[in-house]
């Protein structure tokens, strides 16, 4: 096992390694020159290279390369083209209203997906299976963003119960701790504060859990189909268990294992893909942070979070497949056929 | 039903090139699906609808791109059933007219990366060795990036607009169907016809395009139906982001992007584009999936 985690994690790094090549040829090689959008239609052409010599972007692209790929070893992730901050420094900044946010929607999409999924399963062709396959469907067709403007029209614009943009009311904002704003204000025993952050993360969180919900809802629906369609689920119920037992102990149990895989995979992406959900609702996340970048050209930046997100995406894909192995005891990866 | 899952086994294992009988077996199953024939009609609707407009564009009762300030933000009414946008223009002509950009777009994405992907898959799974490893590592870096991520990052460098959109869009979706087409290719090459053509003297690429492709074919079509779903919905949200589709071209995202700051003053001017993209998507999902369970009754739905 352990030796099966260290091959893994190995390719990992070369994966990352491209990740990173890719994206400094994207943003480096195929992409306009910063320093007009940077300094404005009226730079001089001096200050412009003076600009540029400043941030090392009049070197040759093989040698901005091979700075940027030093940098990175030492955790230098460079510098913002707009106010020199590090980007490191920035990202830090910004990951936790990110991890928030996420591990928020993964609970719900877990936690409602999963309820969904079972109840589909166990009462075939009742309201519940045929709207387990509406959800699933729906969720997975329908643009993340407009549900999220859906929501701030409905609870923000006509209910007027629940603010539309932010973590939590700037008066109320807690100053340092750990920046998970919920743990914050939880721990400092503010219960206002922490009020109002639970309630500025109610409709973030449902819009970035609704895709999830509907995958994990299907995985959940099938799964469980599977299992309770097996013999040792048929021979609990003929030896006499209840049949609420069987499902539970028997059925459930199992067919967790694929669902396990899916909520993993799907974390991994909503730790990074919350670019659209973030941007609807102005929640300072890596995602906005990204898109915001993007549109000022400010690559460095850009190619952190790009970075970051392909470490967590391909983290987690490990992570889940040595859990997957570990509950599941017919796998081993000792041998080259596991 | 029985007789549509025999064939969906036999395909497997079926002679090459014989794609008629494929499209008896999508039929098969698509004929005792409901919901997806409503899909397949509403597809249909919007191909004519996007031809319609298109050829025709005086059938619609407003220029979908004339601004009349006086009419602007009128709400749904009778004149106007979807009401009118900031520019005063008729939302419901902007979003009939949204379906040519939307589904052409979606066309000339997966007619892009499904040949660049099919192309990279058959020769990685075929020439196997360090090609395979070069082309299909690739791929796994570009799957690490969250595609809409790569998107964004595609079209920072390009610049905006409809020709980088769908390159962008295209270029994200190659690795999905490498990575199939590779699957496959593996799992067939090693048959006996395909020894059979090569001691027959048929050269790489005849085996690829005679003997490899049309056996990979379903898992393909399945894929690519998925994969209109997905460049739509792509295509919108780029455009939401204002990256994509510049204006005043009508496109279902670009419009919901623009209205964004009329959340609350008018909210219609945001429902009926969103509704527009969802059903659509919806539409081609649902086909999807019946495509899938024709070609796969393991995972035909109970």
């Amino acid at each position: 096992m352990a030796k099966y985690v260290l091959k893994r994690l190995m390719m990992a790094v070369l994966v990352l390694f491209g990740v990173v090549t890719i994206v400094f040829i994207i943003m480096r090689a195929f992409s306009s020159d910063p320093a007009a959008s940077v300094l404005g239609q009226h730079a001089t052409a001096e200050s412009m290279a003076a600009w540029r010599a400043s941030y090392g972007l009049d070197k040759p692209l093989w040698e901005q390369y091979v700075s940027y790929l030093a940098g990175l070893l030492h955790g230098d992730l460079g510098y913002s083209y707009y106010d020199h901050t590090s980007v490191a420094g920035q990202i830090m900044g910004r990951f936790p209203a990110t991890i928030e946010l996420a591990v928020c929607a993964i609970l719900i999409a877990g936690v409602f997906g999963i309820a969904l999924g079972v109840a589909a399963a166990v009462h075939k062709r009742s309201f519940w299976d045929y709207f387990s396959t509406v959800v699933s469907l729906v969720g997975v067709s329908m643009p993340v963003f407009w549900l999220g403007i859906l929501l701030i029209i409905l609870f923000a614009g006509s209910l007027h119960v629940l603010p539309s943009t932010g973590r939590i009311d700037p008066m109320l904002q807690p100053v340092g701790g750990t920046g998970f704003y919920l743990l914050d204000t939880l721990l400092s025993g503010d219960f206002e504060a922490f009020g109002n952050a639970l309630a500025h993360m109610i409709l973030p969180s449902v819009t970035l859990a609704m895709y999830s919900l509907a995958i994990i809802c299907r995985m959940t629906r099938s799964s469980m189909l599977d299992t309770l369609d097996e013999d040792y689920v048929r021979t609990a119920r003929a030896k006499g268990v209840r049949r609420r037992r069987v499902q539970t102990h028997h059925a459930l149990r199992n067919a967790m294992l694929p669902v396990t895989t899916v909520i993993g995979l799907e974390l991994g992406s909503l730790l990074g893909g919350a670019m659209l959900t973030e941007t609807i609702f102005a929640w300072p996340g890596i995602g906005k942070l990204a898109v915001d970048a993007i549109q000022q050209s400010d690559y460095p930046v850009v190619q952190g979070v790009v970075l970051l997100i392909g470490v967590i995406y391909v983290l987690m894909n490990i992570v889940v497949d040595v859990v997957y192995a570990y509950l599941d005891p017919r796998i081993t990866y000792t041998k080259e056929e596991g | 039903m029985v007789m549509a899952q025999a064939l969906g086994i036999g395909a497997r294992h079926r002679a090459p090139g014989r794609l008629g009988m494929m499209g008896r077996q999508i039929w098969d199953a698509l004929r005792d699906d409901k919901p997806a024939l409503v899909g397949l009609a509403f597809i249909i609707l919007l191909v004519a609808i996007a031809v319609v407009t298109a050829i025709w564009p005086g059938v619609l009762p407003y220029d979908p791109y004339e601004q009349d300030l006086a009419q602007s933000f009128q709400p749904p009414s009778p004149a106007h059933w979807f009401g009118t946008d900031q520019q005063g223009r008729d939302i419901l002509c902007r979003i009939l007219v949204g379906t040519q950009i939307s589904l052409s777009v979606a066309a000339v994405v997966v007619v892009v990366s499904l040949a660049a992907g099919v192309l990279l898959g058959a020769i990685a799974g075929f020439k196997g060795g360090a090609v395979d490893t070069v082309i299909m590592r690739v791929m796994d870096m570009m799957l690490a990036i969250p595609s809409m991520l790569l998107a964004i990052a595609l079209m920072a460098a390009l610049g905006t607009g409809i020709d980088k959109a769908v390159i962008a869009i295209s270029i994200v979706a190659i690795p999905q169907y490498a990575r199939i087409v590779r699957g496959q290719v593996l799992s067939v090459k090693e048959r006996e016809y395909i020894s059979a053509a090569r001691v027959a003297g048929d050269t790489d690429a005849t085996i690829i395009f005679k003997h490899v492709l049309p056996n990979v074919m379903p898992s393909i079509i399945v894929r690519a139906t998925l994969g209109v779903s997905s460049a739509i919905l792509d295509t919108a949200s780029l455009g939401f982001l204002g990256l994509g589709v510049q204006p005043p071209a009508a496109e279902w995202g670009d419009m919901l992007g623009s209205g964004r700051n009329f959340i609350f003053t008018a909210p219609y001017s945001l429902v009926f584009p969103g509704l527009a993209i969802t059903v659509t998507v919806l539409a081609f999902n649902l086909l999807g999936d019946a495509i899938r369970d024709a070609f796969d009754p393991k995972s035909r739905k109970r």
